[in-house]
């Protein structure tokens, strides 16, 4: 008893009634969207559509109001957030920087970056990636070996990162570098990266599914100035696990299977059969569990508790759940998953099967997160 | 938490916490014999968390009497807590005599039984199977069909015909009880009580104690993978365990967070078949799996009689069976799903 605080939350009134709102944005910016595109989820990249967000006064909505930041609450953003999943928005273009970038500056960054960045970020015109992993450095963030050496007036920075979402269309690179190589922990730390800086290439990983998500980036010499440093020299480590919780805590760690959810309900609805029927139930009542466990967290952030540890639970048990649905569906229906001509359940189980994989790697893998738990358990 | 919630969780983890020991529930399970356990709990007042004060209840709200159901699945609780909750709250609820001493429910709405008579005394006839604590029960709160539409009744156990005598795989009683003009006190199903009350409402007290269950297990597999030692390291920081023990964390939370959810909902005055629905099959479904990781790794002293781990996997096997297993209200959550339509499944998920 008492491993983790998953305190109930309730959506105040304010934050209730931003949602008829999101819908109707929603349901005009993106009706022309099949659900195989709605299936991308926060995967999906369109900076129009984020501009669009940022002029409903959607992004850095618990910011302060110094910057351009709505300085609402937590559970309002949270409403704002999972409409936009529930219905597939293409949120991938200000995502991550309103989600842990923007935070980041705010408790780590000079006033100099806030000034500069998070009104960029506001207004949805600046695109965030994260150069965490690298090649010999995925789960084991410390091996990070990228080297940023000082220099006159900044940093050089010589290496690679891999797996980095949408660098070929972000502005900028939240980028962790190694400072100091005698000290594994502190001997890392945090900078902005300008996407365009001389030296940096980026080139395109292909998927599976032959989507292009992430890319390589390799350094040649890119100077980063002093000024782009995210906190301290050598405070990278700590930084980074806590925006890591920030990246951990939302909505969009259950719904990425929520279109092909959708399309089964209607298969069910009209075959009627039993065991359909039965694991739609289950569905509902497992994203019903996860939704109150999503909000729980939503409440901590309000509360300016540490999400962490709730967080990596719901992420593991959203995980479980988002990857077994195109299991499920492909139990159940007869239908063959394809890309082509066909209908929207064969189509959304098509993309979906083959992103599935993903769910339990990124944000940290379903090992890492366990082992969060473990520690939370006191067993390590 | 209120402070009335706070008290009660302190006195009957208390209670519980002092009383309930492994030699105990080797007692219950060889005789029936609670060791005056439900004694205790009537002293302290336990038993009537919905009742008004006038009626000799606390007046407290559903998530007060959800502190206690769980609390009673966390300690193994061999006594009708749950059931006497319910029967006390039902019993005022329709304007009928709260019921002295232990009591259960049936459901006989299904028409296994059914009333006669007029006014606010009638007769009770019907066989109802694995009445929970049927042979324990002074009393029992009954929904029934009448001439006018259901009723509930609160009639004597001494005036059922038969009762045979049953148990669940904890030894619970779990009795099969017929009546054949049993005398009852009978009065309308209040307007806002569903008629398979005592179904869902049973429902939601088993998922509350499988969520207290799930977070004994858990609590007993920690300690002792960090005491048992094997490889000259303790269990707990091997990664096998850490990842199975991890993903039984998140199993316990899951029935936890659902299984509160129907009991705030009816403080807040909301329809809670929904979230009772979710909660059982959830619950119901997390119960396996926290069984199986706990006894996964405890090894072969954890399937022994003599280590306690088996008073609350018992329990997690036979509660998620009871008032409902996963597959009934997995399929009554899927039918309302599938009757509401796809458009409706994100707004029906969000209000509730």
């Amino acid at each position: 008893m008492g491993f983790f605080n998953f305190e109930p939350a309730a959506l105040p009134p304010e934050a209730e009634a931003l949602r008829p709102q999101v819908r109707a944005f929603l349901d005009e910016a993106l009706k022309d969207k099949r659900p195989v595109d709605r299936a991308w989820n926060w995967m999906g990249h369109d900076q129009d559509f984020s501009r669009k967000v940022g002029e409903q006064g959607w992004l850095g909505m618990t910011w302060p109001e110094q910057y351009g930041g709505g300085g609402r609450t937590f559970f309002e953003r949270y409403v704002v957030m999972e409409e936009m999943l529930a219905a597939g928005a293409p949120v991938q273009a200000h995502w991550v920087a309103d989600r842990q970038s923007g935070p980041l500056l705010l408790r780590f960054g000079t006033e100099e970056q806030r000034e500069f960045f998070l009104p960029q970020i506001i207004s949805g015109n600046a695109c965030f990636c994260i150069g965490m992993s690298e090649p010999d450095s995925g789960s084991d963030l410390a091996a990070t070996r990228t080297k940023a050496e000082k220099v006159d007036g900044g940093w050089k920075v010589n290496g690679t990162k891999v797996w980095t979402s949408s660098a070929h269309l972000a502005h900028y690179m939240i980028a962790l570098f190694r400072t100091d190589a005698e000290d594994k922990h502190g001997g890392l730390s945090q900078f902005i990266v300008d996407m365009k800086s001389p030296g940096l290439t980026v080139s395109p990983i292909i998927n599976l599914a032959g989507n292009h998500h992430f890319n390589q980036c390799v350094f040649d010499d890119v100077f980063v100035p002093d000024e782009r440093l995210v906190g301290k020299p050598g405070g990278g480590w700590n930084q980074v696990v806590a925006e890591l919780a920030f990246e951990r805590s939302g909505p969009e760690r259950y719904l990425s299977c929520i279109q092909l959810v959708y399309e089964l309900l209607g298969i069910a609805a009209r075959s009627k059969d039993p065991a359909m029927v039965e694991e739609v139930g289950r569905l509902t009542a497992h994203a019903m569990t996860l939704r109150r466990m999503s909000l729980s967290v939503a409440g901590k952030l309000q509360r300016g508790e540490n999400p962490a540890l709730e967080a990596s639970v719901v992420k593991d048990v959203g995980g479980v759940f988002e990857q077994s649905i195109p299991e499920i569906a492909a139990r159940l229906v007869d239908e063959e998953p394809t890309l082509m001509d066909a209908s929207n359940f064969q189509q959304v189980l098509a993309f979906l099967t083959m992103e599935a994989p993903s769910f339990s790697l990124r944000g940290g893998t379903r090992e890492i997160l366990r082992g969060i738990i473990a520690r939370g358990l006191g067993l390590r | 938490m209120s402070e009335l919630r706070s008290i009660l969780t302190d006195s009957v983890n208390g209670l519980f916490g002092d009383k309930i020991t492994r030699e105990l529930l080797t007692r219950f399970d060889e005789t029936g014999d609670d060791g005056g356990v439900w004694a205790e709990v009537e002293a302290q007042g336990l038993t009537r968390p919905l009742v008004s004060e006038e009626n000799g209840g606390v007046g407290g709200e559903w998530r007060d009497a959800h502190v206690l159901v769980q609390a009673g699945g966390f300690h193994s609780a061999p006594v009708p807590l749950g059931e006497t909750i319910l029967a006390t709250w039902l019993a005022e609820k329709a304007g009928l005599e709260v019921p002295e001493g232990a009591a259960t429910v049936i459901d006989g709405s299904d028409g296994s039984l059914s009333l006669t008579g007029d006014g606010r005394t009638g007769k009770l006839s019907g066989r109802a199977s694995r009445v929970p604590w049927g042979t324990k029960a002074e009393t029992a709160l009954v929904v029934a069909p009448h001439d006018g539409g259901p009723m509930v009744a609160l009639v004597r156990m001494s005036d059922a015909a038969h009762v045979a005598p049953n148990q669940n795989m904890a030894r619970e009683s779990r009795d099969d009880v017929s009546f054949d003009g049993a005398s009852v006190q009978m009065a309308h199903l209040p307007n806002d009580v569903p008629a398979d009350v005592i179904l869902q409402y049973g429902a939601m007290i088993r998922a509350a104690q499988i969520a207290g269950a799930m977070d004994k297990v858990l609590t007993q597999t920690v300690q002792y993978a960090n005491e048992r030692t094997q490889f000259g390291k303790p269990l707990g920081k091997f990664q096998a365990i850490q990842q199975e023990m991890s993903r039984m964390a998140g199993e316990a939370a899951s029935a936890g967070v659902i299984a509160e959810a129907p009991f705030a909902a009816l403080d807040e005055g909301l329809n809670p078949e929904w979230q009772i629905a979710a909660a059982k099959a959830r619950a119901s479904e997390a119960a396996g799996i926290g069984a199986s990781v706990g006894h996964q790794t405890h090894g072969a002293i954890g399937f022994t009689y003599e280590h306690s781990l088996h008073f609350a996997t018992r329990r997690l096997w036979s509660w998620r069976s009871e008032f409902g297993g996963a597959r009934f209200w997995s399929r009554r959550l899927g039918a309302r799903a599938v009757d509401r339509g796809m458009d409706n499944f994100w707004p029906d998920i969000v209000s509730g």
